[in-house]
């Protein structure tokens, strides 16, 4: 039986094969699978927002942000035995829920939460090698860190592994 | 975090807020509604989509802004039996089982605005305060996915989720609401003075 370890929102967490890392559905939330498939650890970011400099306070749940959490799970990765130069990831999420007639970028946050999420990878010099992205839909999504595939579940979208 | 006396006070609004948009969906619907005793919540973000039956449960959802001197998000949120039996109820039709037509999510929308109307009206006469609610947006999906968006709004503020929550129901045809007020940060130190409540920061 596998494991299957649970990543709730503003979550992150690192583990070593055999396990499911999962998160129930995502919407404007955007989930960072990261993987090193040498040493089969994998690492699941649950992330609701994308930028940690327009936290209303300084001190905060570093999960939530993309900024703050990914170098937070790439840090655990690398407790467990990964090798932070190896790491890939896939990424999935990030859906525009309600079509909200505003010109305020903050209603937008699964677009933004995407972006970031893309420019704080390539800032850590990590590859996406697949996404699911963007859209107006929920995903539950589960990573296998034996195999390092992502399972894609929707409602009425069809399911997919990337 | 809150006084004890600050919490009653926002259940107070709450019940305000409540009674009025029960009084609305009962005209509305020409049946009798119960309603639950609003709560004030500070719960785990995770933790939300477990008072609407989990994070993959299929809802509704009814999302307004709220904006003028206090803002912050409604969200309506209709289980989907409960929807279509809402449905069923106001326009004799069975709904199909996998999803809404315009018609149908219209209807749903209507109503969710109306009780989001009400419940706003009341809490802007109590406080003396002005407020107006943004055009209604619907969803209908997982739960998870759709209290995500309001929550997010939130998470830049807090890092646990702030909500006064009730629940509207009518036992004879199964409808049900659960209904969420998610104010901004500074909109409830904002509402808390208006009422007379004094902060203790």
């Amino acid at each position: 039986m596998i494991e299957t370890v649970r990543v709730g929102m503003a979550e992150y967490k690192a583990a070593r094969s055999p396990v499911v890392l999962i998160s129930l559905g995502l919407g404007s939330c955007v989930g960072v699978a990261l993987y090193d498939s040498a040493k089969k650890i994998g690492g699941l970011a649950h992330i609701m927002l994308p930028d940690s400099n327009l936290s209303g306070r300084r001190d905060f749940n570093p999960g939530k942000f993309a900024d703050t959490a990914i170098d937070m799970l790439i840090g655990d990765m690398d407790k467990i035995g990964a090798d932070p130069k190896r790491i890939t990831a896939k990424i999935a999420g990030g859906a525009q829920m309600f079509q909200i007639k505003s010109d305020n970028s903050i209603m937008q946050i699964g677009k933004r939460n995407v972006e970031a999420v893309r420019s704080k990878l390539a800032t850590l010099n990590v590859k996406i090698i697949s996404e699911d992205v963007e859209g107006n839909y929920g995903r539950t999504i589960e990573f296998n860190c034996e195999t390092g595939e992502l399972k894609i579940k929707t409602v009425g979208h069809g399911l997919k592994i990337i | 975090m809150f006084s004890d006396m600050e919490l009653d006070a926002l259940r107070e609004i709450g019940n305000i807020g409540a009674g009025n948009a029960a009084t609305a969906l009962s005209l509305l619907l020409s049946k009798r509604i119960s309603m639950e005793v609003p709560r004030v919540a500070i719960i785990p973000f995770d933790d939300v989509s477990d008072i609407v039956g989990g994070p993959e449960n299929l809802v509704t959802g009814i999302f307004m802004r709220i904006t003028g001197d206090i803002s912050g998000n409604i969200l309506i949120i209709i289980p989907q039996k409960n929807a279509c039996n809402l449905l069923y109820y106001l326009l004799k039709q069975k709904p199909e089982e996998s999803y809404f037509s315009a018609m149908e999510e219209s209807a749903l929308t209507e109503v969710g605005n109306i009780i989001a109307s009400s419940f706003v009206a009341a809490l802007s006469d109590f406080a003396k305060l002005s407020m107006k609610i943004t055009t209604p947006s619907f969803a209908y999906d997982m739960a998870g996915a759709i209290l995500s968006f309001p929550l997010s709004l939130y998470g830049y503020m807090g890092d646990t989720a702030f909500f006064i929550e009730t629940e509207f129901a009518e036992g004879i045809d199964d409808i049900n609401f659960h209904f969420f007020l998610i104010p901004d940060d500074e909109s409830l130190k904002v509402l808390l003075k208006a009422i007379g409540v004094s902060l203790f920061d």
